[in-house]
Formats: C-alpha cells, sequence, structure tokens
C-alpha cells in the first residue's frame, strides 16, 4: 500500500530540511564518504549473507530458490530518550500480557470483570484448555516476546501487533549489527551505540532461570526445538542454537524416558530441562493436539504438566498474538497494572461488533482489515491501493464471517533513509524490540529489528513480501 | 553430540570426498580422451561411469559415451543422483542440518563451494570449461578441509567427519582399482606383465598418487607395485591402508572420549592388521577382484557399525 499524502513522518530530517539531533553524528559521517565507496560497500553486503548462509524459503513459491532479506546499510537511530519511553511500555505490556495468560488459565477475573468478553476465549482455537488450571515453570508464559511498533510522529509510537506465540527476526538483528561492524568499523568509534551482541547469552541465562525446580540441575539442558532446514526460520535456529551453545533438535530426536523429555545423542539418551520451541503449538505433541502430525514428541505435554521440562514460550500464549485480543490490550493493561498505557494501540475496529462492521464496510477503500488469526501479511486487505473489484470481493468475505477479522487506518508510518543509487532515499518502518521475560527480570534487547519498505511509498515491510531490514541503533544518551 | 548430528556430518564428508573423487575420475578420463584415440576415450568414459555405478543409468537415456556427454551427466545430470552437483547439494543439506557442530569457516567454505559450482554447472559442460569445473571442485574440497583442520576443534565432530572422508576415500580406491583390474587385466595371467602404462597413470591420476609413486618406484609402472602402493602403503594418503589406520585411530579417539567401545571399533581394527600383515603378492595370489570385493563388503558393514554404534538413527 502507499501513503495518501507526503505528511508522514521522517526519522532522519525535519520539515524544514534540519537533521534531527539522533542522526547528526551519522550524517557528519555519512557526508565524509565518498559516494563510489559507499555503492561498493552496498555490494559487499550482499555477498556477506549469501555466504553466510542468511537466506530464507517463501512459502508458496515452487522453486524453492533460496532468497535474501534485502539489507540496507542506513541505520536506523532511535535516541536513548526515545528508547527509554519505548521499553518502559514495552516492560509494562508484556507484564500485562503474562498477567492476562496467567489468569485466563486460572480465575479468568478480567471475564468476570465484564473488560473482555467470554466468546474472546471460548471460540479461539489457540486457547488451550490442556493449559487451565497449570502453572509454566517460573510462572512465565512468554518467555520470548517481539512487540511490533510503528511510528507516526517525533512521540508518537503504537504497538501494532505483539508476538508472543514464536517470535522471529532476532538473528536479523544481530548479523546487521554485525554486517554493520564489518563494513564501517570507524563509524562505531565516532557514534556512540549500545550494544546488542549480548542477546543470545541474555537468552540462555533467561531460558536457564525458567529451568523446571523439580528436575534440580545446576546448569540446565537447553536446546532449540526446530522444524527443520526447510523451515524458513532455521537459519535463526541455527544461530541461536549456535550462539547460546546449545543443541538444535528436532521432534525425532526427542523421546519421553523416565518421565523426561531427553535427547538422543552419540552416547544416549539425554534429559532436557528447557525447550526453547520454535514450532507452533499443534506440532508439539501428536497426542495432545493434532493425531495427524508427524513433527510432535508424544508424550510431551504430560511431562510438561507434570513438571519435567519448560517450553518456552508455553503452549496456549500463542491467544495474546490474535488480533481481537489485541484490541482490547488497552484495557488488558490497565486491569492488570493498574497503570495508563505507555504505549498505545493503533485504533481498532472489531468486525464482530455490528456498529464497527458497518463502519468497515463503508470505508473499506480507506482502511487496512486483517484476519484476527493471521500474521505474516496475508490474507489482509489494504483498502487503498485494492482495486474496486478487490475491496467488493473482501465486502462478501467479511460479511460471512465478520468475526474473523478487525480493521485499522491506514498509519502515515514513519519513513526513514535507504541507500540508493541515486543517495539517500525515504521509505517507511516499523521496528519490532524483542523482550526477554524470566522469573527475575524482563530484559529488553536495546533496538531490535527495523524493517523496511524497500519500494518507494510502499507501507508493507514484512519480508515475505519484498520487504528488508536495517541495523537499529539505541544511541547512548 | 545428536546422534542425527554426528550422522550429518559424517554424511557431510562422505558426499564432499565423493564429489571430489568422482571429479579426480573425470580428470584422469579427461587426460585419456585428450591423449588417445576416439575410441579409447569412450571406452575409458564408460569405465569412469563404471567405477562410480551409474553406468546403468547413464543407458537409460544415452546412446554414446562420445564427447562431452559424460562428463556432463556426471557433473549436473538432471536425473542422476550421483552427480556432483548433488554431492555438493547433499553435502551442503547435511551442513545446514549440524550448522551449530561447524565453524563458520567450514560452514562458509563448505557454502561457497556451492555458490560456486552451482553457477559453473549452470549451462552444459564444454571440452572447454571442464578444464575450470574439475580444478574448481577439487580446489574447493581442499579449502573445506583446510578450513577443518585449521578451526575444528579435536573432538567427536571432528572424529565423525573424519569416519566419513575415509570411509568414503577406502569405498573409491577399492572401486577405481577393481574396475581398472577388469579394464587393464581381461585375463589374470597377466598380472605383472608389462602394462598400458597411460592407463595405470590415469589410475594414479585419478587418486592424485601419480607423483608419489613414480618418485617411489624411480618410475617403473607394474601391476604389482600400483597394487602394493593403492593397497598397502601406509604413507599415501589416497591408500586403502592409510584410510583404515586413519578410521582405526578416529574410533580409537572416540573410545576413548567415550569410554566404550561397540562393534566398529573391532571391526576396523581387524580390518587394519590384516592389511598390515598383507603381502601383495598373497593378494595378488588370491585374486585382487576377490579381495576388492571383499573390503567394499566391509567398508559397508563399517559404516552401519557406525551408524548403529553411535545412534545415528532412532
Amino acid at each position: 500500500m502507499t501513503s495518501g499524502t507526503n505528511a508522514h513522518f521522517d526519522e532522519m530530517v525535519d520539515g524544514q530540511g534540519n537533521v534531527r539531533s539522533a542522526y547528526d553524528g551519522y550524517r557528519t559521517w555519512y557526508d565524509d564518504q565518498d559516494q563510489r565507496w559507499l555503492r561498493a560497500q552496498n555490494g559487499r553486503a550482499e555477498s556477506f549473507f549469501r555466504r553466510t548462509g542468511i537466506t530464507f524459503n517463501v512459502y508458496g513459491e515452487a522453486d524453492g530458490e533460496e532468497r535474501l532479506i534485502p539489507f540496507d546499510m542506513v541505520p536506523r537511530i532511535i535516541s536513548g530518550s526515545e528508547w527509554r519511553r519505548i521499553s518502559r511500555g514495552i516492560e509494562q505490556r508484556v507484564k500485562a500480557l503474562n498477567a492476562f495468560l496467567h489468569d485466563i488459565y486460572h480465575k479468568q477475573e478480567i471475564i468476570r470483570a465484564g473488560r473482555l468478553p467470554l466468546n474472546m476465549l471460548s471460540q479461539n482455537d489457540a486457547f488451550l484448555q490442556q493449559m487451565v488450571g497449570f502453572n509454566p515453570p517460573g510462572g512465565v508464559y512468554t518467555h520470548i516476546v517481539g512487540v511490533d511498533l510503528v511510528r507516526t510522529g517525533p512521540d508518537e509510537f503504537f504497538v501494532l501487533e505483539e508476538n508472543a506465540r514464536t517470535p522471529s527476526g532476532v538473528s536479523y538483528m544481530l548479523e546487521n549489527r554485525e554486517t554493520m561492524m564489518v563494513m564501517f568499523p570507524d563509524l562505531f568509534t565516532q557514534v556512540p551505540v549500545r550494544p546488542v551482541q549480548d542477546y543470545p547469552q541474555r537468552l540462555a541465562t533467561s531460558l536457564a532461570n525458567c529451568a523446571p525446580p523439580a528436575t534440580g540441575s545446576d546448569e540446565p539442558v537447553i536446546a532449540v526445538l526446530t522444524p527443520g532446514i526447510y523451515n524458513s526460520a532455521y537459519y535463526e535456529h541455527s544461530f541461536l542454537a549456535d550462539q547460546m551453545g546449545a543443541e538444535l533438535v528436532q521432534a525425532n530426536d526427542l523421546r519421553i524416558i523416565d518421565g523426561r523429555v531427553a535427547m538422543r545423542t552419540t552416547r544416549g539418551y539425554k534429559a532436557i530441562d528447557v525447550i526453547y520451541r520454535r514450532v507452533d503449538d499443534d506440532f508439539l505433541d501428536p497426542l495432545t493436539f493434532n493425531p495427524e502430525s508427524m513433527l510432535g514428541v508424544p508424550g510431551i505435554m504430560d511431562v510438561y504438566r507434570a513438571g519435567g521440562v519448560t517450553i518456552a514460550n508455553a503452549p496456549g500464549t500463542g491467544i495474546s498474538d490474535d488480533k481481537a485480543i489485541y484490541s482490547y490490550m488497552p484495557d488488558i493493561v490497565r486491569f492488570y497494572t493498574g497503570e495508563k498505557p505507555v504505549l498505545d494501540n493503533v485504533e481498532t475496529w472489531r468486525c464482530s461488533e455490528p456498529d464497527a462492521l458497518k463502519y468497515v464496510l463503508d470505508n473499506l477503500a480507506d482502511l487496512v482489515v486483517k484476519e484476527v488469526h493471521g500474521s505474516g501479511g496475508y490474507g489482509m486487505l489494504i483498502g487503498p491501493t485494492a482495486t474496486k473489484a478487490e475491496i467488493k470481493a473482501f465486502a462478501e468475505k467479511l460479511k460471512a464471517k465478520p468475526g474473523n477479522y478487525i480493521a485499522q487506518p491506514t498509519l502515515s508510518l514513519s519513513t526513514v533513509p535507504i541507500f540508493t543509487k541515486s543517495g539517500l532515499a525515504p521509505r517507511h518502518v516499523d521496528l519490532r524490540p524483542f523482550a526477554l521475560v524470566s522469573p527475575r527480570e524482563i530484559s529488553i534487547t536495546p533496538g531490535g529489528l527495523t524493517r523496511v519498505a524497500m519500494r518507494k511509498g510502499s507501507l508493507v515491510v514484512n519480508s515475505s513480501q519484498g520487504g528488508g531490514t536495517k541495523d537499529t541503533w539505541v544511541l547512548e544518551d | 553430540m545428536l546422534g542425527r548430528h554426528a550422522n550429518g556430518i559424517f554424511w557431510m564428508f562422505r558426499y564432499l570426498e565423493r564429489a571430489e573423487n568422482t571429479a579426480r575420475l573425470l580428470d584422469a578420463g579427461l587426460q585419456i580422451a585428450l591423449t588417445s584415440g576416439v575410441e579409447a576415450a569412450d571406452d575409458e568414459w564408460r569405465s569412469v561411469l563404471v567405477t562410480t555405478g551409474q553406468d546403468a543409468l547413464y543407458s537409460q537415456s544415452h546412446e554414446t559415451y562420445s564427447g562431452m556427454q559424460v562428463p556432463d551427466f556426471m557433473l549436473r545430470g538432471r536425473d542422476n543422483p550421483g552427480s556432483i552437483m548433488q554431492m555438493v547439494e547433499n553435502a551442503r543439506t547435511n551442513a545446514r542440518e549440524v550448522r551449530t557442530s561447524l565453524t563458520r569457516e567450514v560452514w562458509e567454505t563448505n557454502n561457497e563451494t556451492w555458490i560456486a559450482l552451482k553457477s559453473m554447472l549452470a549451462t552444459p559442460i564444454t571440452e572447454r570449461n571442464l578444464g575450470d569445473i574439475l580444478p574448481l571442485t577439487r580446489r574447493q574440497a581442499a579449502l573445506v578441509r583446510g578450513a577443518m583442520e585449521g578451526t575444528m576443534l579435536r573432538n567427536e565432530i571432528y572424529n565423525f567427519a573424519r569416519l566419513g572422508t575415509f570411509l568414503e576415500r577406502a569405498d573409491n580406491i577399492a572401486r577405481t582399482l577393481d574396475v581398472k583390474y577388469y579394464v587393464l587385466l581381461p585375463n589374470i595371467s597377466m598380472v605383472g606383465s608389462d602394462l598400458d602404462n597411460k592407463q595405470w597413470e590415469a589410475v594414479l591420476r585419478s587418486l592424485s598418487g601419480i607423483r608419489a609413486y613414480r618418485w617411489l618406484n624411480a618410475g617403473r609402472m607394474d601391476a604389482r607395485g600400483i597394487t602394493s602402493f593403492l593397497l598397502l602403503d601406509r604413507r599415501f594418503p589416497r591408500s586403502l591402508r592409510f584410510c583404515v589406520d586413519k578410521l582405526e585411530s578416529n574410533l580409537r579417539f572416540l573410545a576413548e572420549e567415550y569410554g566404550a567401545e561397540g562393534r566398529s571399533h573391532e571391526m576396523v581394527r581387524e580390518a587394519a592388521r590384516e592389511l598390515r600383515e598383507t603381502h601383495v603378492d598373497e593378494i595378488i595370489e588370491q585374486g585382487l577382484h576377490q579381495f576388492i570385493t571383499a573390503a567394499k563388503t566391509r567398508a559397508v558393514e563399517i559404516s552401519n557399525a557406525i551408524a548403529e554404534d553411535y545412534r545415528f538413527i532412532a
């Protein structure tokens, strides 16, 4: 989709063409560089990513060619004070999410209080009966959360969605930084950028802190559970396992032995304390979830419920990724923290409500309509760029199953320059910071993954639809 | 480490070794094709196919052995699961599976091999580009090996990689010698007689042993000497004995690490002992083909025993 106006907020340059203070240091450096050299460096970045094999497969593409996510070498820069507010907002939201998940799987006070309709749970496949009354080790549901933020003005940051199921992209955050440091080492001596490289260690610590107490391991054994090399995020799975010094297991490496989840090693079966799973709930346990699945570990849920293993993120957290639940997040934050949300939601119409549906149907050409269970930019309508026929067809789908959709205004996302053949050019971005939750603390890596729409005017940043990424800097100030 | 990862490492290095050996065979074939008549060239290409066990599949889609048909089939044949491109692809797929067991250098050199070959093998093979592709394949294999030597911890991962390399190489030496034995010595009485130097040179060349052999034997080419060199020499890295010694030392290292032995240790120790104590005359007397057939069967049994001892598969 394209923005209707040029009134969007540019993060580097203000309306008068002055460079904003966060970008001062970078811009001074940039103006000093030889353009030809910069263009050559730009080409080097791609071969770096290819050699490293930071590639992904796009679902539904026949030839199965591996693709690169385009990398742009101009950093996205956030000032220290901006970041303090963002991270405070994320921490608040993540706390509320965990409290919410605990509540809905226990007393459901939010429903008794009339702040959330019961059908949000009862009619939701992501609500897992198996989790009712169960306390995950350390009380943590969402060990790793990616919160998608968009910016529309100097102080206007909005949460677009939460990713509490199996958020991905953190490897790009880390590789982007590494690439930048290889390509422009001098830049990092001139601009004080907060480091991100300790994320894998923090993740390992955070996961270890959530190990089940009953197993009594001094040094908990952690494994990353991947669907395998054909998964689009496989690179990330192997990257994180590697960086954490954890085993990268597949379901067929695992078996239940003496009430523990054990992996088949060359020395025999070895028990695992914490599983950082990168598979969906459905593929965890064929006995519990999906009898057709060849991918799960039969009996793993029984071990989990008996306290023999920690699964991160906990099964059943996916419900908080639901876009209908999202629309209640401001209430959820208030209900569990007693505070006003630091970060606002994007205005959202629930099509399940007759008035909202009417408004949405009348204004389809201006709205973005999303499936409540969808992700990755699939199955959505982007009103401003859709044809009349597409809008008409979508209206029918909407009327047939209104509860399946929410709608949001077309936001004027902020822009950050990218490097093009003809110099710097503004492109729309979003931001996915990553938060780690353990019983001891919530740790948020400064920055996160900036996704950028590489096409001029485009607002679609999803990598599955041609979006790229940038290194994201939080300044030390 | 995970059994599945040990399996992946083992096969990654088997496939790499197989790709490299196939390139060496083609290189030797090319030498003959360039220096002998057309008929001899076709025979040579056919023998390369037989050595790698690809003759039957080739015959299904080809009428003749002439020109660049055989190298094209063996390097990039779409329907050929044993093509060099497919071997390199398999090695990379295994490397992706076991990526957490590899150093960055090993992963990257292996990935570069795949990238380079994929682009070079995008178009049909000609006499001209074959001379670039074969050395590239060997050079890339050397780079992966070098990266491994220089960066990998000498632990179980390294041992499983080496087991894959040397088991594959042993199998390849046996196959090469077996095929040549039939081509070169149609009649058993000819063993020990004067030979077609060019053919024996090709055998040695395909195993990168021509220089070493000449140096050790003052340039004399005879079947007995070459057989002894390729099967029993303990110094030559592409002799059967060298490979089996390496299998033995890597398995011994694993046994020390694990504090336990399995069936594979026993089998390899026995094979190594036999090769140490066997004289080339005994082999020729009992029949080279029988000896090699037994060796090939043994390689398969050892491979299976390793897979079982170290729980490669559930």
